[in-house]
């Protein structure tokens, strides 16, 4: 049975099914993204004074990444247009570079961004010892500032064994630049370009610890909507590509060959979702690198 | 709406994202004093106004090819 209206209109909407199909599906995206935005938000506002982290995302990979993401919506209407004019070998390469886009982001995102988190420790210290740890805190100072204070101590985890062992008494951390000179006034705004731990290492006891995790979903509401919201719309971009890679492949030149203005419109409908994916990032990067 | 259409509307989000992210730099350049966000705002500057003039062209092109009626 052929399926009608994929290439021509319906009388009575005006249009190619596909095309509606796609919008109402948009519709629901933007009920499911709109409500984790929303979610964001709320947990944002409601956010005790400095348990909201911030600058703690990589902004020059996260500009690269949608520099990246922008390109492939520009290559994506290319190839689009090339098939409306029946150039199919032009439509090949642009869909390619596509493609590549959409693996470069989740690329970057897999194996540079998430990963660095995985390894990054914050440990929270219980307020009756915060005066112990002063020296990484930098409280008083921020207090006399009126700063919000300093709950959590952050780097990198020496001594991993400590995280299973009940018999290593403490933590050893390689102190971020903001713990190993906490007094230092450039300390108190955020970097949004990362620096690297440093070779001070702080120790921690248990004892005094309130709870200590890596910067994973687990470690705050911040890192819980940035992994929800992130991984969801990187899902959203590996279905694009997997979509773009049919079309690419040689068995969508046959429905070109058959007939173009189909593969037209199928890639226009693909075009569609990847533009509203690409459109999501647009709010997810100043929401979660900038601001 | 069409691919062509919403192209346009995503030139104009990108172009404004450019623009808020140039601003952004000018912010951090301001309160830090850090020369490498000077050259961020220059940057972004830059790409809002490639994205401008990209998106001129694609109009005009769509529309010359009558793909944009």
């Amino acid at each position: 049975m052929e399926i009608p209206y994929t290439i021509s209109t319906r009388p009575d909407t005006g249009l190619w099914n596909a095309k509606i199909g796609i919008w109402l599906f948009l519709a629901s995206e933007v009920m499911l993204f709109g409500g984790l935005f929303s979610a964001y938000v709320f947990l944002r506002l409601d956010a005790q004074p400095g348990e909201w982290p911030h600058g703690l995302l990589n902004v020059p990979i996260g500009t690269m990444n949608t520099a990246v993401l922008i390109l492939s919506s520009v290559t994506v209407v290319l190839a689009w247009a090339a098939l409306k004019m029946r150039r199919y070998n032009a439509y090949w390469w642009y869909m390619l570079a596509t493609i590549s886009c959409g693996i470069i982001f989740l690329f970057v995102k897999l194996y540079f961004e998430w990963p660095q988190k995985f390894s990054h420790y914050g440990v929270f210290i219980k307020p009756a010892a915060r005066e112990k740890y002063e020296q990484y805190l930098g409280n008083h100072r921020r207090d006399e500032k009126g700063l919000e204070p300093r709950i959590e101590i952050t780097g990198h985890l020496e001594n991993h064994e400590a995280l299973t062992d009940p018999n290593v008494k403490e933590y050893e951390i390689a102190l971020d630049p903001v713990n190993a000179d906490p007094d230092n006034p450039s300390n108190d705004r955020p970097h949004f370009i990362p620096l690297p731990a440093t070779d001070k290492v702080a120790k921690i006891e248990k004892a005094d610890v309130e709870r200590m995790d890596s910067f994973g979903p687990w470690h705050s509401a911040y890192f819980a909507s940035y992994f929800t919201i992130t991984g969801l719309h990187g899902a959203h971009v590996l279905g694009g590509v997997l979509v773009f890679l049919y079309m690419w492949l040689p068995v969508s030149k046959k429905v070109y060959q058959r007939n173009p203005e189909h593969l037209a419109n199928r890639v226009e409908v693909a075009g569609l979702f990847w533009h509203f994916v690409d459109l999501i990032w647009i709010f997810v990067f100043p929401l979660f690198y900038l601001l | 709406m069409s691919l062509k259409a919403f192209h346009i509307v995503f030139v104009i989000f990108s172009t404004l994202l450019a623009l808020g992210v140039g601003g952004w730099c000018v912010w951090v350049n301001l309160v830090e004093g850090a020369p490498v966000y000077l050259a961020g705002a220059i940057a972004s500057f830059a790409c809002a106004l490639a994205l401008v003039i990209y998106g001129v062209w694609f109009y005009r092109k769509m529309k010359r090819l009558r793909i944009i009626t």
